[in-house]
């Protein structure tokens, strides 16, 4: 067996050397912490000279954004990296590209706010995530990285899941799992597709009008039933992406009588909660959502009807807590504890919040 | 009766309409530039055989529909962002010829910084910028290029320093960027202007086919509904109030 090289690097890092071997085709970014490292390490390995990877260090998030519209426009493989301030940024981008159909992956390192906040990390950007974030009816695939190795596997991943529903797909990671070194695997190299194979499976991208009648790449319909049937159609999209594409991963939770909900780096703290609550005998497990949206609301739903109580954890005022009183409807008492503005939970007051469940 | 296949004979032909200009009627007013400037466009893209390789980014503005008359590949805009995507377009396409067609509200409003940026990086794209000083599609709002004292809807007074600022001249500005290689004004509303306004427009894309940098091509043109005068005096007016302040010609060439 081929013995795979383990190596040490931050989140970011990964990131960047991840897309390099992916068959990546370009990145735009704008240097914003915690996140810049995405930028500078791409910069540092120059791929244009090796995989021929276009990096173009833009002039704000919006002129980013719109990179990734005309690189998805004609059919690449095309990226970005910010964090929060940034990505608030993007939604005008990201919403055209949900509107006119266009893959593309935008890694989200988030950072406490609102407002310029702090550059300490948090997870205060979920209901912007989740819920579309810009004008109109969409949604938007939500990976939720909780390690250094998750934040290189799941930039492959995002594209794959970009172009088989042809729409953006958002990274949300956050400033301790973008900042923090771990090992990691970097995924096997993968080569760029050439042009024609970006017209074979891409039949829909600008690519020049040969051999077929033009393609127009738009999100604009002035009739309004015509409008409306683009709105379905999306919407069936979006339920089938809710049918085939949900991902969580669970601990401990066959006999769990409290179950704690978290993501990203949240659910690394959590696993250390866990440990203490087992430790004092209360029976604790775990879902962590890999994907926020879709979200895993029927295991959610499946699991509330034999736990006593639900904690979400989350480094908010309490985002994703909603999605799940949306899942359990009442059939068990949901509570949340979250830490705001750059402070991250300590193990201990998430077991402080388990016991207060119990009382 | 003879029948126009029967009249126009190969020997008897001087002048068709470009095959990339579809029978699409548009919905541009009596008088407008644009649909002369979208000839123009189709004729040099078809005479360069270019229409297999050219990718054209229409603007949010009157001619956001650009895509639904002239047959070739298109992407549509956010307002003022076609720089950034015609960037990035060209740098993962090089063989392809990538353009923008944008108005002064798109160009030197919501997006001075994408065409300042992108002009400055010294982008391979033609950037073609229709300028009429004046917000069409919106129904005739004060644009950045609106002239002093110029009456709009929202500068009803006519346009004031205190009050507005003054017009930009972003193709004065394009010239003093090193990565540009081609900034010219040029206009549509005379035979000659005409002729004049194709050969800029191909100059631009013989040179960024070539590789040399940024070409932005200024059309001054009129908008006869937002200026609420006929096609012929708002020739008129564009001739004695615009030209003397955006004045025709090239700014830079590399060239020369």
């Amino acid at each position: 067996m081929e013995e795979k090289e383990i190596l040490l690097m931050k989140g970011n890092e990964a990131v960047a050397h991840a897309a390099i071997r992916c068959g990546c085709d370009g990145y735009f970014g704008y240097p914003i912490t915690p996140q810049s490292e995405v930028l500078e390490t791409l910069s540092l390995e120059k791929p244009w000279e090796t995989t021929g990877m276009v990096v173009l260090q833009a002039e704000s998030e919006v002129a980013s954004i719109n990179m990734l519209y005309g690189g998805a426009a004609t059919g690449k493989r095309v990226m970005t990296s910010s964090s929060s301030p940034g990505v608030a940024l993007m939604q005008e981008g990201i919403t055209y590209m949900a509107g006119a159909e266009l893959p593309g992956l935008i890694v989200n390192v988030q950072r406490g706010g609102p407002g310029l906040g702090t550059i300490q990390p948090s997870q205060g950007d979920y209901f912007q995530s989740t819920r579309g974030g810009g004008n109109g009816d969409y949604n938007v695939i939500v990976l939720a990285p909780a390690s250094v190795q998750e934040m290189a596997d799941f930039v492959d991943l995002s594209f794959t899941l970009a172009f088989r529903y042809r729409t953006p797909v958002i990274m949300l990671s956050d400033g301790v799992i973008g900042q923090m070194m771990e090992k990691v695997v970097l995924p096997p190299f993968k080569p760029r597709r050439t042009d024609e194979e970006v017209r074979l499976e891409c039949p829909w991208a600008v690519t020049g009008m040969r051999g077929r009648s033009k393609n127009i790449i738009t999100s604009l319909e002035l009739d309004p039933s015509a409008m409306e049937q683009h709105n379905l159609q999306l919407q069936k999209k979006y339920q089938t992406i809710r049918e085939n594409e949900v991902r969580y991963e669970e601990f401990l939770t066959d006999d769990a009588d409290y179950l704690i909900v978290a993501f990203g780096s949240a659910s690394r703290i959590a696993l250390k909660s866990i440990e203490i609550c087992r430790q004092k005998g209360i029976r604790v497990g775990m879902l962590r959502p890999i994907t926020l949206w879709p979200f895993p609301t029927a295991r959610i739903a499946e699991l509330a009807e034999r736990v006593k109580g639900i904690l979400s954890v989350e480094i908010n005022a309490g985002q994703m807590v909603e999605d799940i009183r949306l899942a359990v409807e009442g059939r068990t008492p949901v509570n949340h504890y979250g830490r705001m503005g750059g402070i991250v939970p300590a193990p201990d007051e998430i077991v402080d919040a388990i016991e207060k469940m119990r009382k | 009766m003879a029948n126009n296949q029967e009249i126009i004979k190969p020997e008897n032909l001087v002048y068709r309409k470009p095959r990339l200009l579809n029978d699409n009627p548009m919905h541009y007013c009596p008088g407008c530039g644009h649909s002369v400037v979208h000839k123009l466009i189709a004729e040099v893209i078809e005479e360069m055989g270019l229409e297999e390789k050219a990718i054209g980014i229409s603007p949010v503005g009157c001619a956001v529909f650009a895509y639904n008359y002239i047959d070739i590949d298109w992407i549509e805009a956010a307002h003022g962002r076609a720089p950034a995507i015609a960037s990035a377009a060209k740098r993962l396409n090089p063989e392809h010829l990538i353009f923008t067609y944008q108005g002064d509200g798109d160009l030197v409003g919501i997006g001075a910084g994408e065409t300042i940026h992108a002009l400055n990086r010294g982008e391979n794209i033609v950037i073609i910028f229709v300028n009429n000083a004046i917000y069409g599609m919106t129904g005739g709002q004060m644009a950045p290029t609106t002239l002093m004292g110029m009456k709009t809807s929202t500068c009803p007074y006519g346009r004031q320093a205190n009050l507005h600022g003054y017009p930009i001249k972003l193709t004065e500005m394009a010239a003093m960027f090193e990565g540009t290689c081609y900034v010219t004004r040029q206009s549509v509303s005379r035979v000659a202007y005409i002729r004049r306004a194709k050969q800029a427009l191909r100059k631009a894309f013989e040179y960024s086919m070539q590789g040399r940098g940024s070409s932005l091509v200024e059309i001054v043109s009129t908008c006869s509904s937002g200026w609420k005068l006929s096609p012929e005096a708002s020739n008129q007016w564009m001739e004695d109030n615009m030209f003397p302040y955006y004045k025709l010609g090239d700014l830079k060439d590399v060239k020369s």
